[in-house]
């Protein structure tokens, strides 16, 4: 079980959060037009990277807030967690 | 029977506190302190059991974890468990024992002929002879199998015993409480961190209870006594016994097992049986120890055949001699202190050292009492069937590849010592990848990959004065860097006797002629041989030969088999053992109880319950539950003898015909605030948001952004900036992550804020003809006129004290209002619609009834809303607005969704108008069709519409528009059902949609 440090709350347990996917993907903007090629990929395409991954992780049973994770997908060391406005590199 | 192997003044047991118990149907006596094993083998009982495949006699082998033979069945207190470890199972009162892998009876097995046709048994043996015909497996293989092989029969009785689970945080989880382990644990303490030492067996000391051994001017018991008893009383520390630290898991979560009430007596009620423990660690110590490896010889798995050091334990810790002749083989010095032990209590041993002649401090202290040594010599093989009566004994050529002459010597027990493991198993899990290590001929720990660090024999230090050292040194540095204190504490003296080198000897060769089994792993009958034959046909990589002969997949994990596994495979396969490489090591190190694992888990504690605040009322009024996600609702009210069919048929027509009420609490509930709150809506449903009145509710509908349909519910405008959002029960949760993941990610521009109201307001459907006159009764206050209210109107008002929020919408299609209260006062609205709504002949209704009204409307819901299907295919596209973009807007100009034969939403009526369709039937052309039938559609729905008084249900079917009038069959395998059907409109009742707005 992981122990994730939620930017508002600090170290809590997997047991809190709810994972949400690839922090990177950028919805399409509204009401612009997007090719079929470029919203498939919105839609369906991830990578699944072996080792580094910045991440979603919304702590459901504490703050309620979305925050981003970084972490190796191979060990599960998390390097990094951030809010949503902050950089990780 | 006396207890005529047990000594006078040595042991650690409790002599003043006798225990009886009972093994195979025998009465035993033992001492308080005792283990089953050493209770039994006080008794001079060693057959415990049979093996697993070739059933052969087996005895104790271990005195702890390294135990692969002694499996026992226990009965106690009315319960019964399988595979319990008779070495680590703590003697008490009642208990009734018995061997498990024999039939029928331990003495007389009748699988011992399978010891006899052994070459039919060889590696692969399941594999190769199990094979087909496919039709015997459940007949005749799998019932032999289960017979022959099976282990313990676990209980089919509910468990009445209570177990726990606890969580737990510190600084540093140190794992075994042996020097190692103490003295991190005890630098660390003192160093300000806050510390858990856990310990597996009862008594804290590890190898101190059994060694020669002085610190501090104290024996090695003393020591530990006086080290645990200040940790016990620090402040910052926790120590616990009888606790075994079995899972290293991510970001060192350690998991623990407790066994907090198995060797109790009188177990007080509310004590738990074991408990599981959480922990997690800043840093974790792993002070595990070492493991003795056997060396292999024929017929090694005779009862009788201990390692030395488990014999010495027996002595030190439990006053029990496991024989009066013992015969000691060796190929290291640490047997000599088994030797010594022996020795002491006026037996003379004799030890067969596989070295050259040499001295040492301790082989010279064995010669100078006169103990007999046989260097260059080896065990070729036990004699003896039930027990070993002697052992054929050789002395070792040059190569120590055969022996020069051989010779049977008489004794009953024989004490083997192979060097010593590190127990890597935790360091292996935390995903340390371990190396080899070619003085002890072993793995150790490489480097970490957790904060992890092991110390002493776990991490291949066999010497007390460098564990001590390591073990300060180590507690005293990481606490450092935890606590920023500087409070070291030094090393204390320390007295061993000097050991030499052992030699590589692991395996006795076979004398020409002879054909002993010689077993490497004894818990899954694993032989020389079989390894061999597995090697022959070809298996290479460990992980395969480990599962084709499945050596070292007991239960035991193979820590006595593990190493001479690799060894052998080595020397076949002319590599060393780094060569060979190791198998993964995974949780948990020692078998725990599912019970454990359970915790407080079951029954009403499974998961927790919610309830509305009207619960009590519909439990006084016989509500039959139902579960919906986590909450309690009432299917039906039952009166009299009345069937969930009459009673929701009852409620229903009810509702039709008078008025109903219906408990919508569960509902999920959420409250929008903030300027940009209309905005907001207007992206995440299809419809439009901008232009909603205060005062109004809508209906709309929202879209994952695959184009899936996601929810559906009203949403009300209260004021300028606050919207109450309406949810299905079953999606509130997603709902509203959704909600924030676009607030909070995607949009976080928006001025909005969301949050769940589910819990703070009691809901009240009042719905049918009468729901009107009801609800102004209930505010005769207010105007409650349908051009005053209505349909999708608002009001708020006063109920009898009460503030109220009065919404006029409807789920049953006809003329309904929800009125919304705070959840405490849920009850007493409830209370007052029943009262009042008498007249007007008002009934609760559940969910079936609840069901049944939507299905006849049309009105979809869960069933329909499965995650596959897009608006249209609901026929919700009149609801999605050309004019502006939502969410999933884009997804449905797929191709795909776009199609002219594309699935839609239909309604279903029997031909015959009787027979209820199946919900999940499918729906077929032709009834009769070769399989696979081609499958048109899908019943989702299906209810007995009130109204008509005939089935009716909802399907999902291809080119669903252009299906009405058509007939179709709809086929329910599992039910075995082919009912003829004629698809019409979904809205089975009030095409228009007058009711709702009358
Ligand atoms: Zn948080």
């Amino acid at each position: 079980m992981l122990n994730i440090n939620c930017p508002y709350c600090g170290d809590r347990s997997q047991k809190e959060f709810a994972y949400g996917g690839d922090a990177t993907v950028k919805r399409p903007e509204l009401n612009k037009e997007v090719s079929d090629e470029k919203w498939n990929e919105f839609i369906y395409l991830r990578k699944s990277p072996r080792g580094k991954h910045i991440e979603l992780w919304h702590h459901i049973a504490g703050c309620r807030q979305w925050f981003k994770v970084q972490r190796d997908t191979v060990t599960h060391e998390i390097f990094k967690t951030a809010k949503m406005n902050e950089e990780i590199k | 029977m006396s207890q005529s192997y047990r000594l006078k003044n040595e042991g650690l047991i409790n002599r003043n506190k006798e225990i009886i118990f009972k093994f195979n149907g025998k009465k035993y006596k033992g001492y308080e302190g005792d283990t089953l094993a050493s209770a039994l083998l006080a008794n001079g009982v060693h057959l415990v059991g049979r093996s697993f495949k070739y059933h052969r006699p087996r005895g104790f082998f271990g005195a702890g974890v390294d135990e692969p033979n002694a499996k026992l069945q226990i009965q106690l207190n009315g319960h019964s468990e399988p595979n319990v470890n008779a070495t680590e199972f703590e003697l008490v009162e009642g208990v009734e024992a018995s061997s498990q892998n024999c039939w029928p009876s331990v003495e007389f097995d009748i699988g011992a002929v399978n010891n006899f046709l052994n070459r039919f048994f060889p590696a692969g043996f399941y594999y190769k002879t199990f094979m087909w015909p496919k039709s015997f497996w459940y007949k005749i293989y799998e019932p032999f199998i289960r017979k022959a092989a099976g282990l313990g029969i676990a209980s089919v009785e509910k468990d009445k015993e209570r177990y726990e689970h606890k969580y737990e945080y510190c600084d540093l989880l140190v794992t075994g409480s042996g020097p190692a382990g103490l003295s991190s644990a005890y630098s660390a303490a003192k160093n300000g961190a806050k510390v858990i030492l856990a310990e597996d067996k009862p008594r804290f000391g590890g190898s101190l209870l059994t060694d020669d051994v002085t610190i501090d001017n104290l024996s090695g018991k003393d020591w530990a006594d006086k080290i645990i008893t200040e940790l016990k009383e620090m402040p910052n520390v926790i120590v616990k016994n009888r606790s075994q630290v079995f899972g290293y898991y991510d970001h060192n979560m350690m998991v623990m097992f407790e066994r907090t009430g198995d060797h109790l007596n009188d177990k007080p009620k509310y004590t738990p049986r074991q408990r599981l423990w959480y922990v997690r660690a800043k840093e974790v110590l792993l002070s595990t120890g070492s493991i003795e490896r056997p060396i292999v010889f024929g017929n090694n798995d005779t009862p009788g055949v201990f390692l030395s050091a488990a014999a010495k334990e027996y002595i030190k810790v439990y006053g029990v001699l496991v024989g009066k002749k013992p015969l000691i083989f060796t190929n290291n010095d640490s047997a000599y202190e088994t030797a010594l032990e022996f020795k002491k209590q006026g037996i003379e041993p004799i030890i067969l050292d596989t070295r050259e002649e040499q001295s040492s401090e301790l082989i010279n202290s064995a010669k100078n009492q006169n103990i007999q040594i046989k260097f260059c010599h080896a065990v070729i093989a036990a004699n003896g069937y039930k027990k070993v009566r002697s052992a054929q004994i050789g002395k070792l050529n040059k190569e120590k590849t055969g022996f020069e002459n051989i010779q049977t010597i008489e004794c009953d027990c024989i004490c083997v010592s192979g060097f010593w493991t590190p127990t890597v198993h935790l360091a292996s899990q935390s995903g340390n990848k371990l190396k080899f290590n070619d003085d002890i001929d072993a793995f150790i720990p490489d480097k970490s990959k957790q904060n992890e660090k092991s110390v002493g024999a776990s991490n291949g230090t066999f010497t007390l004065k460098k564990t001590l050292e390591d073990g300060f040194k180590t507690g005293f540095e990481v606490s450092k860097n935890i606590t920023n204190n500087n409070i070291s504490t030094s090393t204390p003296n320390s007295n061993e006797t000097k050991k030499s080198v052992h030699d590589k000897f692991w395996c006795s060769p076979l004398p020409n002629g002879k054909n002993y089994k010689r077993f490497v792993d004894f818990q899954n009958d694993v032989a020389v041989s079989d390894i061999e034959v597995a090697l022959r046909e070809g298996y290479r990589s460990i992980e395969h030969v480990k599962r084709y002969t499945t050596l070292g997949m007991a239960t035991d994990q193979g820590r006595t088999s593990n190493l001479n596994g690799l060894q052998l495979v080595a020397n076949v396969e002319k590599k060393i053992v780094p060569q060979v490489g190791h198998t993964t090591f995974r949780p948990p190190f020692t078998p725990i109880t599912i019970g454990t694992i359970v915790g407080r888990e079951i029954d009403m504690e499974y998961m927790p319950t919610r309830k509305t605040p009207m619960h009590t009322w519909h439990e006084k009024n016989n509500a039959v539950f139902v579960d919906a996600g986590a909450w309690k609702r009432p299917r039906y009210y039952k009166q009299g003898n009345e069937s969930l069919f009459e009673a929701s048929k009852r409620e229903a027509k009810n509702v039709r015909d008078h008025v109903g009420i219906c408990d919508v609490t569960t509902l999920g509930k959420i409250d929008i605030k903030g300027p940009d709150s209309a905005e907001f809506l207007n992206r995440v449903y299809t419809n439009a948001w901008l232009k909603l009145p205060i005062g109004k509710a809508r209906y709309g509908v929202m879209l994952r952004e695959d184009g899936i349909v996601m929810d559906d519910g009203t949403t009300t405008r209260i004021s300028e900036n606050h919207y109450h959002m309406t949810t299905t029960t079953a999606q509130a949760a997603n709902v509203l992550s959704h909600l924030e993941y676009y607030l909070q990610i995607v949009w976080p521009e928006l001025n909005v804020n969301v949050i769940s109201t589910t819990e703070q307001w009691a809901g009240a459907a009042l719905a049918g003809p009468k729901s009107r006159d009801v609800l102004a009764k209930l505010f005769p206050n207010l105007d409650v006129t349908n051009e005053s209210l209505p349909f999708m109107g608002y009001m708020e008002g006063d109920l009898f004290g009460v503030k109220a929020r009065i919404f006029r919408i409807s789920f049953s299609g006809e003329l309904a209002y929800e009125i919304n209260v705070e959840s405490d006062y849920g009850l007493y609205m409830w209370e007052k619609m029943i009262e009042i709504g008498k007249e007007f002949n008002i009934q609760p209704y559940g969910t079936e009834a609840l069901s049944t009204l939507r299905i006849e409307m049309g009105h979809v819901a869960g069933p329909e809303l499965d995650g596959r299907t897009i608006p249209y295919d609901v026929s919700l596209e009149g609801l999605l607005s050309k004019k502006k973009d939502f969410i999933g807007k884009r997804s449905l100009q797929k191709e795909a969704f776009n199609k002219n034969d594309r699935q839609k939403i239909v309604g279903l009526v029997p031909t015959d108008k009787k027979s209820s369709i199946p919900e999940g039937s499918h729906l077929v052309l032709d009834k009769n069709a070769k399989l696979p039938n081609p499958k048109l559609g899908h019943v989702s729905s299906s209810c007995w519409s009130v109204e008509n008084n005939n089935p009716f249900s909802l399907a999902i079917v291809k080119d669903g528009k252009n299906m009405i009038g058509k007939k179709l069959f709809a086929v329910s395998p599992l039910k075995n059902t082919a009912i003829e059907v004629e698809i019409i409109s979904s809205h089975y009742v009030d095409h228009e949609g007058k009711r709702v707005r009358s």
